[in-house]
């Protein structure tokens, strides 16, 4: 009984630490420039995809993380470069509907490639299950938490600790003041596409040896992590990862408690009662309107 | 204005009638036949995130609705179709208002969220149930049928279509033109603004809310009955986001524009199908390239050109 709750958290965890750092990704965008980035998941599936294809060609699998993080990033950035700056005074959902082209040209590009196929990547460390009291969990679940702990800490530090991660924030609570205190707000914009990208390609790399990938595989980890992000309110970094643990959990529970077929409604579900109660998330700000 | 009415509608009806001229085979009249569907999907959806600024990515939901009430309604209880789409068009109504008053209260983000979750719950709730819906085999559903008289080739389905499109824009406009028109752009221009003046802005956004929802259903029946087949992927995100797409790359707060966009969006996937893997390449570019460097959408940044090289 007790195994079989702990196998449900663990996997739910496990799971839960991908939608975090895609939820990380959605508030940090949104931070610096507004827009609701709907290209989220296809950076995991970039990182994911271009790593399993690098490996399959006999590059070392670090080699191949490192390239297929830094061409995520390349993309992050081409993005916000050819598409978001272009449109920036556009309307709300003009710049939707901008992402949302992205996201279908990238799995278009994806999808001319590497084919329509799922793909796998080796575990990084063996195959061999742990047993902790009673439930099994693979050694890939604590990479997974092992490089979501360390990419969560290092980001607190880059926010509190270094001049660009202060730019940022400054940027995200006025971004006029910002300006005008020199802070070169076109670069922050560039920087958070950047490092959103990479959040993303990092958590698609590491949990591709538990849950598969293909060209497809972006949409609903992207619809996660979004929701993920608005249940902690939007733009609350930490808001989103507790958001995505809680995402990830309900989910294992309810598929393991209820029904499988319902797994993917679970998410939804939490959030659309979270927003009837409590329009602006679990850890929103509540917004007021200037006329 | 009301000149500018009768004279667009004009226009729409006469390339209704001529577009056939140009057709050679049953394939071109079955897409103009679900470009015209979508086309009136989106004058509806139009109003809601044109006129009154609320975005919805959960149309497809509603869509969906209106085509699994009808297919289910005449296939398993034998009721008759027109019957069908009604009592569909109602139960989408009721739901569409019942959702309306906690969900609008979400602004920007956090309703495009809402609505995303309401369509993508609708179509995982289509997509199992198989015991009523078929499952992700889909629903067979019969040809519409009035009073004995069935709708079974593509040349009857075109006419009626456009004369659906027809009355459904003239529809949109005069709601546009009425009170509650006002109200909405009101509402789009400053909420509080709006509530400040007296108008209940709450009431406008649900009843708007409703209207293309109702839109959405029953044009969701009658391609259940068109196609003959229904599937869980018509209620899907991505659904919902092509209409939203159609809605925009025609041109936002324009109902030609909406129409323009569907037409657009529906046809060009066929013609770029002879590209094959660079379809959806090119569909993203497409979208993409169109906001960026138009962001008010085609026809308003059409308009606008050929007044000022009229000028």
């Amino acid at each position: 009984m007790f195994a079989e709750f702990l196998q449900f958290l663990l996997s739910g965890i496990t799971i839960g630490a991908i939608y975090a750092l895609a939820g990380l990704g959605f508030s940090i965008i949104y931070n610096s420039s507004h827009v609701i980035n709907f290209a989220q998941g296809e950076f995991i599936m970039v990182g994911a995809m271009s790593t399993v294809a690098l490996v399959g060609t006999g590059v070392p699998l670090p080699v191949a993380i490192l390239i297929a993080i830094v061409a995520t990033m390349l993309v992050g950035l081409a993005l916000e470069k050819f598409a978001i700056e272009p449109a920036r005074n556009a309307d709300v959902v003009t710049l939707i509907i901008i992402t949302i082209g992205a996201s279908i040209f990238l799995r278009g590009v994806a999808q001319v490639l590497w084919g329509k196929d799922f793909h796998s990547l080796r575990a990084f460390t063996g195959d061999t299950p742990i047993n902790i009291m009673g439930a099994t969990i693979v050694p890939q679940s604590l990479w997974v938490l092992g490089v979501t702990m360390v990419v969560i800490i290092a980001l607190g530090w880059f926010f509190s600790r270094t001049l660009a991660g202060k730019a940022m924030l400054a940027t995200s609570y006025n971004r006029l003041a910002a300006q005008l205190c020199g802070i070169a707000v076109k670069r922050v914009l560039m920087l958070s596409f950047g490092l959103s990208a990479m959040l993303g390609a990092i958590g698609g790399i590491v949990v591709t040896p538990i849950t598969f990938t293909s060209y497809e595989a972006g949409i609903m980890l992207g619809l996660k992590g979004f929701t993920a992000a608005v249940l902690g309110g939007l733009g609350n970094g930490a808001g989103a990862v507790v958001g995505g643990l809680i995402v990830g959990v309900a989910e294992a529970m309810g598929a393991g408690y209820i029904s499988s077929a319902y797994k993917d409604a679970i998410a939804f579900v939490i959030i659309l009662f979270v927003l009837f109660f409590m329009p602006s998330g679990l850890f929103g700000k509540r917004a007021t309107d200037r006329v | 204005m009301q000149r500018n009415r009768y004279i667009g509608l004009a226009v729409l009806a006469i390339v209704i009638a001529l577009l056939p001229l140009a057709f050679s085979n049953n394939y071109h009249y079955d897409i103009a036949i679900l470009a015209g569907f979508n086309a009136i999907v989106c004058v509806g959806l139009n109003l809601l995130v044109g006129y009154a600024g609320q975005i919805s990515l959960g149309h497809a939901g509603f869509f969906a609705l209106g085509a699994y009430a009808s297919g289910i309604l005449t296939t398993r209880y034998g009721v008759p179709p027109l019957l069908a789409l009604l009592s569909g068009a109602v139960f989408v109504g009721f739901l569409a208002f019942v959702l309306a008053r906690p969900i609008l209260r979400l602004k920007g983000h956090y309703l495009a969220m809402a609505t995303l979750g309401i369509g993508i719950i609708i179509s995982i709730v289509l997509n199992t149930e198989s015991w009523i819906t078929g499952g992700p085999d889909g629903l067979m559903t019969d040809a519409f049928s009035v009073a004995g008289v069935a709708l079974t080739t593509e040349k009857t389905w075109y006419w009626v279509v456009g004369g659906l499109l027809l009355f459904a824009v003239w529809l949109a406009l005069n709601i546009i033109d009425s009170p509650i028109g006002r109200a909405l752009r009101a509402l789009h221009g400053s909420e509080v603004g709006a509530q400040v003046v007296g108008v209940d802005t709450t009431q406008y956004k649900v009843l708007v809310f409703v209207i293309s929802a109702v839109f959405a259903s029953v044009v969701g029946s009658l391609f259940a009955h068109y196609v003959g087949l229904m599937t869980p992927t018509s209620a899907g995100f991505m659904k919902s986001v092509e209409l939203v797409a159609m809605v925009v790359f025609g041109g936002m707060a324009s109902t030609y524009g909406a129409v323009v966009g569907a037409a657009i969006l529906t046809s060009l996937p066929q013609f770029l199908a002879t590209l094959h893997d660079y379809e959806a390449v090119v569909l993203g570019a497409v979208l993409m390239g169109t906001m960026i460097f138009m962001p008010r959408g085609l026809l308003p940044t059409m308009v606008r050109l050929i007044r000022r090289w009229g000028q």
